[in-house]
């Protein structure tokens, strides 16, 4: 029986164990005249019956399913003669992948080597029992609990109050997924990051001057050095995102202001959302946008004016990049500016300031800390952007401040390390995680920071 | 507050004595103040109008890059099903006739329109206007009708991605013979065959139903589409309930204490978290660690579910925080345990602006594409995918991946495609602006 067909059996048990328990629960009392003895309505006892009979038995399928791969792996192993079991470990992993392509079916059992014939023929053998196992465990699980409760039910019983209990915890296990992604990711970028470590020392990544990532496969092979210095990756990150920043805070800052303290209420209502649609475009056409269209342009501008501009400068991704946070800045800053009390700018009118003495004088500088927070964030966003990165800037990791030069991004390392087919112990892969770690490490202190100013500072006025 | 007022500040304290003198001075600043003021004002509206501009660009280059996918250029050809060349044993048995030379047919019927081109170089340039697909069309013609062999049949071909670039415009005839796809004898032809009425643009119904291909005409969205309706929808089925649940969790029953502030800290910075970081979580633990499939959508879907989730939370959050207290005291004063309460009458309530923020939620999900990219959505993938294991691209990877080939009648392929993707975000975002301007209570 496979998985899914077994999530189904229990889901229909479940339906009838809802309606067994119901009908007890009114033929306990003698009928429906009988309710008012309930101590819940009938439908709670069905409910009741139907989860103890569902719950134990899914997440006993979900846990039989998550560790069944690993488990069987292990035992097909210590089947396997000694011969095969002393062999290097790469070796073994060979010989376990065929098996995998076997089982899924992408490959015929004849095409495979004896070793893992057998032991392919072994895990068949084994999942089908798991399988069965599985079955039986699970079947057996919601009928124990379906009758366990059904046999309880009477009208002392407490059932809404246990529904509502079983509830009440579903909710809140749903509330702790954000912690357990932030667990996911910190663990599985922080485990291959150790790993890489392993290979290259903290220190030389951290400061490293040169990145080359492109290790060899053979020990004799030349033109590999394999240096994973990341300054340079640090270094244009902070290139485009700095380019970037100077397009999108003072564009989106005006706008901000103009349309919080200026504009009619209609224009506001147009130009508002019209200026959120840039937000809402997808990174890949900004991407190809730059590639395609400001990449050029940029190029034959800087020709006629006798400038050598790189066809992936870091100016092209950092200008589209701009244009595309120019929403997130200005949308926080008109929310900081908005939360200004209206009784400090009329101060400043009673003294004879104008509008704009008013916002640069009064309205800014009380806005300020939530402004700061607003960028922070933009910031984080910008150093996070990847398909802009991609597609607009290069690949080669020059360390320059030069903005009409190629530069690349730790964004797009971690792309061109990970796509495409890759094993998991070079620390060429591995390499991605380090950066994905730092990348996140460096997002993470500035969410806390700028999420903290943005919170302390609405409070203030509120 | 006196240094609110700039020019009239510096002066003002040792002239206060004379009252005449201030107001002078005061008025003397005043020309430039109001120039500051209108120069501010007009700063603001330029900030406005240069975000407003950058958006009319980026609409009118990718509009006018990709709104001529939706025609393709046809030939209109004279096929004669010669039984010799397609049905060499004389069978007429279907394994017989898959064997045949189904493009020596198109050939053949390209040299009786051009009886004057000769030689191996030149024949090969005009075997050039039609589509390589056209052999298989043929084919599939014959073996659903066996009965046409010997018989000759007109017929509208898909022509190649150079001839189709040509008759839309984007192939010049002043562009420089070698930096054009096409040579200045296959551009006489070319214009012989439409002058002949022999060729037209017409719709092409290939780009909208096919999947991915390595020859641009032949290149489609359809799979794409697919793809990303799978991941979609294993994002939708996952993060709607649970982001719900967590919401109601948070808002309706949590006490506030560290474990909460904790949960709530952490939905906060997911959100903001870049995208890219949640691939390599995906890649980590669902491929990696669970063994799921790479490519899958399935696997889109979860890695996606987990990105989507703060942004549902946060806009479910604030969908029940508008619902008044006095509901809730409502039900509770008639004897409605909490549980009751929530599911009976705020969630109904909240119901609308939960989905709107699911929609946007949703449109975010199917923009997303760097994720995508670490769990091996990639893949340069023909089939259209069928279930939620098999293989598969979303629609922005699909414009990354096309994006990417150099030939210049993708980069038509590529507008195309994000003119697509654009519709459909335009069509989610319509309907959540829908939703919340028709089921939005304000109390």
């Amino acid at each position: 029986m496979s998985a899914t067909t077994l999530v189904l059996v229990l889901l229909i048990l479940s339906v009838i164990a809802y309606r067994f328990g119901r009908t007890r629960s009114i033929a306990v009392v003698g009928g429906r005249r009988g309710q008012r003895d309930l101590h819940s309505l009938p439908t709670y006892y069905g409910l009741l019956t139907a989860l103890w009979c569902g719950l134990p038995a899914l997440l006993v399928v979900g846990l039989w399913t998550a560790a069944q791969d690993s488990v069987i792996t292990r035992l097909v192993l210590a089947e396997m003669p000694p011969a095969v079991q002393t062999l290097p470990e790469d070796e073994v992993s060979l010989i376990l992948n065929d098996v995998r392509n076997v089982v899924a079916g992408n490959m015929q059992l004849s095409q495979v080597s004896a070793d893992a014939q057998r032991a392919a023929t072994a895990y068949l053998r084994l999942e089908h029992t798991s399988r069965m196992a599985l079955a039986v465990v699970a079947l057996a699980a919601a009928m124990l609990g379906g009758v366990f409760v059904w046999r309880r039910i009477a009208p002392q019983l407490r059932a809404r109050n246990s529904v509502e209990k079983i509830f009440e915890w579903l909710l809140l296990g749903c509330s702790t997924i954000a912690i357990f992604t932030t667990i996911g990711i910190l663990l599985s970028v922080l485990f291959e990051s150790i790993l890489f470590f392993g290979h290259v020392p903290v220190w030389d990544f951290i400061f490293g001057l040169e990145w080359s990532p492109q290790t060899a496969i053979r020990a004799d092979q030349v033109g590999s050095s394999g240096a994973f210095g990341a300054v340079p990756l640090f270094a244009g990150t902070l290139l485009i995102s700095a380019i970037a920043m100077a397009v999108a805070v003072p564009i989106g800052l005006f706008s901000a202001i103009y349309l919080a303290e200026y504009a009619h209420r209609k224009f506001r209502a147009t130009a508002k959302p019209l200026l959120e649609i840039l937000a809402g475009i997808p990174t890949v056409v900004y991407g190809f946008f730059a590639a395609l269209t400001v990449g050029p342009l940029l190029r034959s501008a800087g020709e006629s004016m006798g400038l050598d501009v790189a066809s992936e400068s870091a100016l092209a991704a950092g200008l589209v990049m701009g244009v595309m946070i120019i929403p997130f800045v200005s949308s926080l800053s008109d929310d900081m500016i908005t939360a200004v009390p209206q009784s400090m700018r009329d101060g400043s009118y009673a003294l004879g300031g104008t509008p704009s003495e008013t916002i640069r004088r009064v309205v800014l500088p009380a806005a300020l800390p939530g402004i700061v927070g607003g960028v922070l964030l933009a910031i984080s966003r910008a150093i996070g952007e990847t398909m802009i990165v991609v597609m607009a800037a290069g690949l080669s990791a020059n360390l320059t401040a030069n903005p009409l030069a190629a530069v690349t991004t730790v964004t797009v390392q971690i792309v061109t390390l990970l796509v495409g087919d890759q094993e998991f112990d070079s620390p060429k892969t591995l390499a991605a995680f380090a950066l994905g770690l730092v990348l996140f490490l460096v997002t993470l202190g500035l969410n806390i920071i700028a999420l903290h100013v943005v919170r302390k500072y609405r409070e203030q006025y509120e | 507050m006196s240094e609110a007022i700039p020019g009239a500040g510096a002066r003002l304290p040792e002239s206060l004595r004379d009252h005449r003198k201030a107001a002078e001075a005061v008025a003397r600043s005043l020309k430039s103040r109001y120039r500051a003021e209108t120069r501010f004002r007009l700063y603001g509206l330029g900030a406005v109008s240069l975000g407003l501009v950058f958006l009319a660009i980026l609409f009118v280059t990718i509009i006018g890059q990709g709104w001529s996918v939706f025609r393709q250029s046809y030939v209109h050809l004279e096929i004669f099903y010669d039984p010799e060349v397609l049905d060499t044993d004389g069978t007429r048995s279907p394994e017989s006739l898959a064997q045949g030379d189904y493009n020596a047919l198109v050939k053949a019927a390209l040299r009786k329109l051009f009886p004057d081109v000769e030689g191996r170089p030149d024949l090969r340039q005009l075997y050039g206007l039609v589509s390589s697909s056209a052999g298989f069309d043929l084919q599939k013609r014959i073996a659903d009708g066996p009965s046409k062999l010997g018989t000759s049949e007109t017929l509208w071909l898909l022509a190649s991605d150079e001839l189709d670039l040509y008759y839309k415009g984007r192939i010049e005839r002043s562009e420089s013979e070698e930096s054009r796809p096409l040579s200045d004898q296959q551009l006489a032809w070319a214009d012989r065959l439409r002058s002949k009425g022999g060729a037209e643009l017409r719709f092409n119904r290939v780009f909208f139903t096919s999947g991915d291909s390595r020859e641009p005409e032949l290149a489609g969205v359809w799979g794409a589409v697919a793809g990303s309706f799978f991941t979609l929808l294993v994002t939708l089925v996952l993060s709607f309930p649970i982001g719900v649940a967590a919401a109601i969790y948070l808002e309706e029953f949590a006490r506030r204490n560290r474990w909460t502030d904790l949960i709530e800290v952490n939905i906060n910075n997911l959100a903001a978290v870049p995208s890219i970081v949640f691939g390599l979580l995906g890649l980590a633990v669902f491929i990696n660690f669970f063994g799921l499939p790479r490519s899958a959508p399935v696997v889109g879907g979860l890695v996606l579910t987990l990105m989507t989730l703060p942004t549902i939370i946060i806009a479910s959050r604030a969908a029940l925080k508008a619902v008044p207290p006095s509901i809730r005291e409502a039900a509770l004063g008639m004897g409605a345990s909490q549980i009751q309460m929530v599911a009976h009458h705020v969630l109904p309530l909240a119901m609308p602006g939960m989905l709107t923020g699911t929609i946007i939620g949703m449109a975010r999900a199917l923009g997303e594409s760097a994720p995508l990219l670490m769990i091996g959505m990639v893949a340069f993938i023909v089939d259209v995918p069928k279930s939620l294991l098999d293989p598969a691209t979303v629609l922005p990877v699909q414009v990354f991946i096309w994006a990417d080939v150099p030939e210049r009648a993708f980069v038509e392929r590529t507008s195309g495609a994000i003119i697509v993707l654009l519709a459909f975000l335009i069509l989610m975002n319509g309907l959540a602006v829908i939703l919340r301007n028709r089921f939005e209570r304000r109390w």
